[in-house]
């Protein structure tokens, strides 16, 4: 009796809406992120594509013009009401377009996590804080350097660095909004092959204004515009002609957005 | 065309001659400003310098206070100033963090600092009323430095609460996203990187609240501060003397004063006092050349 | 599975953080509000050490009108303040005549016309003036403006309303320099370059767009300044002589509502109906300064709000 359905999805939304007061940011979005895809969201500016990520581990908690509506599952767990918002948003890791280097050592920076995790031992933090830098693609650069301030590297360090935060986090599911804005793409290329690493051992959602980029890595795509998802599928039947909007076409073949 | 021209540079040339007129007006005014207060200072510094020693910093006051110096003073100042900030600083410090970190836009949070504005207003003498009617009387604490340093804990509180609230909220908000993000507790995000950002900031309002503190007069006179004790305080539940107070005393009240006595009292108080203040501009000065973002 | 989805699901537990954290919170929080229970606790406090008085002997018209402040009076002690009120408001007066014009000059010159390093050690400067305290200013008073006064006048005594004014003036006035200055820098630059691209100079800009955006800050500074004359204690006991009088001249001494109390609640009995009588003058300075300070945060939020 082993069926797909069974497996319970990573990510369940439901007739998902988002509104800042009187605006309203996304509507009645419903999708599925099964564990360990890589899922994209496509869309050009104003999509509502980071609303939908900020609702996802609650950070909506934080901003009180920010309201949706629809239900939202994390491991089948409702997230409306939960007990510890905290603990959901240690388990989802999350890079956002700017990047943010806390004013503290690159060490300190990927070592925060696991200390709020209550982690102390030295030992342990160095093969975590080694392991995480190296997965971001930045531990070359900085390994001589570990005690120098985060919040002063480079645009692309930083957004590394915050890569290398979110894995130290040991998220079951890691999203990244626009992570390549700030990076070079020969650095961008090496973040990819990380992620289809990455992949075996979390669930990845992948927000990507570069559409060949959704390409690229990602299992299933979606796409977002003007806060409504016009079409969601496997990403190489959207790709290869299968999309049956044709906004979305337009989109894909980079007549807009 | 040329004419014209002529007459627009005219203009100008007037123009530019009511500009220079009103700069050197406002100048003017700045100096008249400063200036007193300079030339009061070198008055200071010219009649009562002489009797600054050490002796006259470390000697108790003899002969009714004409003569000898001001030593209970200086340390029942130190005694007021530093029970005073034990209560002020925890206290400020935490509802500056309440402020800026947990309350929401909303009317309760306008009623608090509206709360702080007017506590920052009352008088100094209404708040040694209110000294002498809640602790010296109502809590049975009489005269004494807990109940003077209580009295001036919650005037000088408004100093902290402002200087501590915009230390925290210099502190970029994109730090405390990135950290919720990561799962940290508000009381986490505050500990590991609000405050370590803001500690040297909140240092510099506390140094200026000693200076406050250290030359108040009104609130210490009827709830803690004596004219003149023969002894040093040995707890909070004793009066002590004040330099605040002393200055007054040898000015006012004590016949025979020689005229460099209370001089050198006025000068002691006002070093005390510009030297916390320069310290905390100096300190500022240095953390506005350290940039951690 | 569904004993998977449950375990994977455990994660919603209150831990040890969340604890620390809401405890932190509530400790915060008390801290927060504990500002307005120190207000609402001085009005309480003083009021109740002040309530004898009111409910005993308590004549609004005679407290508010007469001008004989007679305590001490064997036969008919009497307790009007009216005296004591034009003391305290011939002061605050003199002081703002002076204070408001150097303030504003001072204000204008250095956030509009200074700039750089002069710009930085003047604002020092005035930072390091309004720290003076009180009880020094009131030692000038005594000190150095008495005698000068006393001079360049050829008046008896140099202890009067010119001194406490004129000292007044130059401890207020660095603090309403400070909010002037916030004042003028609150108006936003496009304003300023707005006026310049039509040709004016830097004056016509400061006196046609600046000074009229920035015109509640101002008032706001000027109110605060108001307060801070009425309530000032230590300088005005000292320089303005101290006399009972409702003043005719500059040259007049006087005596304001708050060094009445600094000088006479040591005197009195605890109880007693002067004692009462000197904290309902603390009632009266408690109510006068919180709608003074309420109108000028009034004011000032509103330039914020534009």
């Amino acid at each position: 009796m082993v069926t797909t359905t069974e497996i319970t999805p990573k990510l369940q939304v439901k007739d998902l809406t988002i509104r800042y007061g009187s605006h309203t940011a996304l509507s009645g979005v419903s999708l599925e992120v099964m564990p360990n895809e890589i899922f994209s969201i496509i869309g050009p500016a104003n999509a509502g594509k980071t609303s939908f990520l900020k609702v996802l581990n609650r950070m909506d908690t934080f901003n009180s013009e920010m309201k949706y509506d629809g239900k939202i599952f994390f491991n089948g767990l409702d997230t409306r009401h939960l007990r510890n918002h905290y603990a959901l948003r240690r388990r989802i890791g999350v890079v956002f377009p700017l990047p943010v280097g806390l004013p503290m050592t690159v060490y300190e920076n990927v070592a925060l996590s696991p200390r709020l995790r209550g982690i102390n031992n030295k030992a342990e933090l160095d093969v975590i804080v080694e392991r995480c830098l190296q997965r971001a693609a930045l531990w070359d650069e900085v390994k001589d350097r570990l005690d120098s301030l985060g919040s002063l590297l480079s645009g692309g360090q930083q957004q590394r660095l915050t890569i290398a935060r979110a894995l130290s986090q040991e998220p079951e599911l890691l999203v990244l909004d626009e992570f390549s804005i700030a990076v070079d793409p020969v650095t961008t290329m090496r973040i990819e092959e990380v992620l289809k690493e990455l992949k075996e051992e979390m669930t990845i959602i992948l927000v990507t204004n570069l559409v060949q980029q959704a390409r690229r890595l990602a299992d299933r795509t979606a796409f977002f515009l003007n806060g409504e998802c016009v079409e969601m599928g496997i990403t190489e039947a959207l790709f290869s002609g299968e999309a049956k909007d044709q906004r979305t076409i337009d989109y894909i073949e980079g007549r807009f957005g | 065309m040329n004419s014209e021209m002529f007459i627009e540079s005219d203009l100008n040339r007037t123009n530019k001659r009511t500009q220079a007129l009103y700069r050197t007006l406002f100048i003017i005014m700045t100096l008249l400003l400063i200036l007193p207060v300079v030339i009061i200072l070198g008055t200071l510094v010219y009649k009562g310098g002489g009797i600054i020693s050490i002796d006259f910093l470390f000697t108790d006051p003899i002969n009714g206070m004409t003569e000898g110096g001001i030593f209970p003073a200086l340390v029942g100042t130190l005694w007021l100033v530093s029970v005073a900030l034990l209560i002020s600083v925890p206290l400020g410090v935490a509802a500056a963090i309440y402020l800026s970190e947990y309350a929401a836009d909303n009317w309760f949070t306008r009623i608090i600092n509206l709360a702080i504005i007017n506590l920052a207003g009352v008088p100094s003498i209404v708040h040694a009323l209110f000294g002498v009617g809640a602790f010296v009387i109502f809590f049975g604490f009489g005269t004494s430095i807990l109940a003077a340093s209580l009295t001036l804990a919650i005037m000088t509180l408004p100093v902290v609460i402002v200087s501590t609230r915009e230390s925290l909220q210099s502190v970029p908000y994109a730090f405390r996203e990135a950290c919720w993000n990561m799962g940290a507790t508000r009381w986490q995000t505050i500990r590991r990187v609000v405050l370590p950002n803001a500690v040297s900031g909140i240092l510099t309002g506390i140094i200026l609240e000693v200076s406050r503190t250290a030359g108040e007069t009104a609130p210490i006179m009827f709830t803690g501060a004596a004219f003149f004790l023969p002894y040093l305080p040995q707890g909070v539940f004793d009066q002590t003397m004040a330099l605040s107070l002393h200055l007054f005393v040898v000015a006012t009240q004590v016949p025979n004063v020689p005229d460099a006595l209370p001089y050198g009292v006025a000068l002691v108080l006002i070093g005390l006092v510009l030297l916390m203040n320069s310290i905390s501009i100096a300190f500022r000065m240095h953390l506005r050349g350290k940039k951690k973002w | 599975m569904t004993t998977q989805s449950n375990q994977l699901a455990s994660f919603d537990q209150r831990d040890k953080e969340w604890y620390i954290d809401k405890a932190i919170q509530i400790i915060v929080f008390m801290s927060g509000i504990s500002a307005i229970l120190f207000v609402v606790g001085i009005f309480a406090f003083v009021t109740m050490e002040g309530f004898g008085f009111l409910l005993k002997d308590f004549s609004i018209s005679e407290f508010l009108l007469s001008p004989w402040w007679e305590p001490t009076d064997e036969d008919e002690p009497t307790y009007g303040i009216l005296a004591l009120v034009a003391g305290t408001a011939s002061v605050t007066g003199l002081a703002m005549l002076v204070a408001v014009p150097f303030s504003l000059g001072a204000a204008i010159y250095i956030g509009e016309f200074a700039s750089g390093k002069k710009r930085e050690y003047l604002k020092i400067l005035i930072e390091l003036l309004a720290a003076i305290p009180s009880v020094v200013w009131g030692f000038i008073g005594l000190t150095i403006m008495n005698p000068l006064i006393i001079a360049v006048f050829d008046v008896p005594v140099g202890l009067n309303v010119l001194n406490a004014g004129i000292i007044l003036g130059l401890m207020a006035a660095p603090i309403m320099t400070s909010i002037a200055e916030d004042a003028l820098k609150a108006v936003p630059d496009r304003y300023r370059e707005a006026a310049e691209a039509l040709g004016a100079t830097r004056w016509q800009v400061i006196y046609k767009t600046v000074l009229p955006a920035a015109k509640n800050g101002l008032l706001g500074a000027v109110l605060l300044g108001v307060g801070r004359g009425f309530g000032e204690t230590m300088a005005v006991l000292m320089a303005t002589g101290h006399a009972i009088n409702i003043p005719g001249s500059v040259f007049d001494p006087v005596r304001a509502l708050t060094a009445t109390i600094a000088a006479e609640l040591g005197e009195t009995a605890v109880g007693s109906t002067h004692y009462e009588a000197l904290f309902t003058i603390g009632i009266f300075l408690f109510l006068i300064t919180f709608i003074i300070n309420l109108t000028a945060d009034l004011i000032v939020r509103g330039i914020r709000k534009q």
